[in-house]
């Protein structure tokens, strides 16, 4: 997923007010369609980095859809996150085709090197540990995938080099 | 350039295709290329006969979806024809999210206008004027080179108003999904376009009455729609003569896993497993033996050794109590703990489990609890007579395909493998280790 303006620190909660009217400008977009619900939380993700409760309220306002019904659809898909994520985040697939091919090791050695579990962010702020189930690149096993790279036939041993690139 | 997602399989002389005819030959950010290969001749063609002409053709293909059930496409297609409403609308489900498949994403990146005609022939046929292609969210690179062909076509009057001067119109949109494996599920996927949570409908109604917006709908998958025109182009005959006459056409197969080459490929339907993983997939890598290949990801069917050459189609597999699903097969080797793989394919589920009813939602929770237990050698003989009870139950009692396909690989394993389950609740161990 595309991360732009991301928080220095992963707990700072603060959205700007200019933040805030670019997003309501970004939102026009999706104003007064029917469905467009989640197209609308995609775009609002990609521009602020993840849905804390201002830019739900703000989304339920200029869609004119109730807060509640907005708090259900971000729950419900795994996309959409209401904590701020790291810089970069990593996603371990865990499917059957990346499992029978190691990919399990591959996510203990990120949470040993990271010092993180899955679900967490680095105190830096820099990187957030996700599972996913299948990339659609099973035919080049085990894969991970690095904000929108998809990293092919990894092992262990490369995951260091491969954190080098993302800074 | 087609996307490398893999090496190359080993060439088969079965080798057929159909669905991937232009897929690496051509451009797919170039209509021209589309063109230069029979592209859009099927629409003029389709647009100067009838809807019911169209429609019969498709029937008498005997084109059968391709999104796993194997639902006959015409049928589905008639029914949205004859139901009443002012709107109807096509689908194209592009959420392939079952582990081991990515033969659509192959299709929507090598070949993207092949849908969109195949699309605008559905909307001809059953009256609808505007289709939607529903991608996952994982997928950019499809979105992309679906975006471009879609202007492309609009730009050379193939989408849009009065299709080449035949008073039709059709427009596509796209639909991005946000990672929810469920939403490939249609009438997930139907709550999800109309912006809601993606949590199934009870059927019936099935869209073909019932669908997007209530409107009468067709949902096809990316495999099934890229048939379309190659049957308008070459009739529905010469369909019916590849693969098997109960369920003819060509299937496009992943192969993923413990096999030495890995990668896709399209035969006629029919082909065995053993032609598939020693052949075209040079067999198991380091010599190991096979220990089980999961055909359709962890909600489709489960293939022991003993059933290395029943034919693939639809209508066999399931009379070994397997399913061809999706094409994708996860080749395991038997380095790999019974326990261990079972878990793996339980807890897909309990993840992507929408929660809307309590048997898949609790009952996958209990299931990986007791898997969990077992191999952690604290397992009884108890859990696994539990484990057979329960996995039963949430098959019988669940409201939509997922719940009700999830205890599948648990209960062909605690069958096929019983030793196995055995000595972990005895032994208190694995006997692999
Ligand atoms: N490609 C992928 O990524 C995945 C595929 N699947 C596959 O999905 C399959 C289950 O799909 P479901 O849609 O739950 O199966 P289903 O049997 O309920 O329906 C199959 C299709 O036939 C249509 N249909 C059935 N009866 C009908 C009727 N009387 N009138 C009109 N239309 C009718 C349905 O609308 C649907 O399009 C499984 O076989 C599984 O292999 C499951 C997960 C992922
Ligand atoms: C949990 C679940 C997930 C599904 N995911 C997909 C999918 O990703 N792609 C797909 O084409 N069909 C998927 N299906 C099957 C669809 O419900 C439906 O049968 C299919 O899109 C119909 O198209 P077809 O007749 O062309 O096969 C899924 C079914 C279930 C139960
Ligand atoms: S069976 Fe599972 S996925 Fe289907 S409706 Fe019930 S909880 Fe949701
Ligand atoms: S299972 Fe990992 S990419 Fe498909």
């Amino acid at each position: 997923m595309a991360q732009t303006e991301v928080p220095e620190k992963a707990n700072v909660l603060e959205i700007s007010p200019e933040q805030l009217s670019e997003l309501e400008h970004v939102l026009g977009d999706y104003q007064g369609k029917p469905g467009m619900l989640i197209q609308a939380l995609h775009a609002a993700q990609n521009l602020i980095g993840y849905l804390p409760p201002p830019v739900l309220r703000t989304v339920a306002k200029v869609l004119d859809i109730s807060l509640s019904e907005v708090y259900g659809v971000v729950t419900f898909y795994h996309f959409f996150s209401m904590k701020p994520r790291g810089k970069h985040v990593i996603q371990v697939c865990l499917g059957t085709a990346c499992y029978v091919r190691g990919g399990q090791e591959i996510l203990t050695q990120l949470q040993k090197e990271l010092s993180i579990d899955v679900g967490e962010v680095t105190e830096d702020g820099l990187y957030s540990l996700e599972v996913m189930r299948c990339a659609g690149a099973c035919g080049l096993a085990p894969v991970v995938r690095i904000d929108s790279d998809v990293h092919k036939r990894v092992n262990p041993s490369h995951i260091t080099n491969i954190l080098k690139n993302y800074q | 350039t087609a996307p490398q997602h893999f090496q190359p399989l080993s060439p088969l002389a079965q080798e057929k295709r159909v669905v991937l005819r232009n897929s690496g030959y051509i451009d797919p950010t170039n209509i021209d290329d589309y063109i230069a290969r029979d592209g859009y001749i099927a629409l003029g063609n389709v647009l100067s006969g009838s809807p019911e002409e169209a429609i019969q053709i498709v029937k008498n293909s005997g084109l059968l979806g391709r999104g796993g059930a194997g639902y006959p496409t015409g049928l589905k297609w008639e029914y949205t024809l004859k139901a009443q409403g002012d709107e109807k609308y096509i689908v194209c489900n592009a959420d392939e999210g079952e582990p081991g498949t990515f033969k659509d994403r192959l299709i929507l990146e090598g070949d993207p206008h092949s849908i969109l005609e195949a699309m605008a022939i559905a909307g001809y046929a059953v009256g609808a004027h505007q289709g939607y292609i529903y991608v996952r969210g994982e997928y950019p690179e499809s979105i992309r080179h679906l975006e471009i062909a879609i202007s492309q076509a609009l730009d050379y009057g193939l989408l849009g108003d009065n299709i080449l001067n035949s008073g039709f119109s059709f427009r596509i949109g796209i639909r991005k999904g946000a990672g929810a494996y469920i939403c490939g599920e249609e009438t997930a996927l139907l709550e999800s376009m109309e912006g809601g949570r993606g949590e199934p409908r009870i059927k019936p109604p099935y869209p073909p009455q019932k669908g997007l917006w209530g409107k009468p709908t067709v949902i096809n998958n990316v495999e099934t729609l890229a048939n379309i025109p190659p049957i308008f182009l070459n009739g529905p005959e010469w369909f019916k003569n590849i693969g098997t006459p109960t369920c003819p056409g060509t299937k496009v197969f992943t192969l993923t896993g413990n096999v030495i080459n890995l990668g896709l490929i399209e035969v006629p339907m029919g082909i065995t497993l053993r032609e598939l993983v020693y052949q075209a997939g040079g067999g198991i890598k380091n010599g190991r033996g096979l220990k089980l290949v999961q055909t359709g990801g962890p909600s489709g069917g489960t293939m022991t050794p003993d059933l290395l050459d029943v034919p693939m189609a639809f209508d066999t597999l399931p009379r070994y109590q397997s399913a061809l699903g999706s094409g994708a097969l996860t080749v395991i080797d038997d380095t790999h703990c019974i326990v261990d793989v079972v878990k793996n394919f339980c807890e897909f589920f309990l993840h992507e489990s929408c929660g809307k009813c309590t048997p898949c939602r609790i009952g996958n929770k209990r299931i990986v609890e007791m898997l969990e237990r077992i191999s952690w050698g604290k397992g009884t003989e108890n859990d696994i007579e539990k484990l057979q009870f329960l996995g039963e139950h949430i098959k019988r009692t669940s409201f939509c395909g997922l719940g009700q396909a999830a205890p599948n690989p648990l209960l062909r394993c605690l069958d096929y493998f019983r030793e196995e389950f055995e000595s972990h609740v005895i032994e208190k161990q694995c006997p692999l280790n």
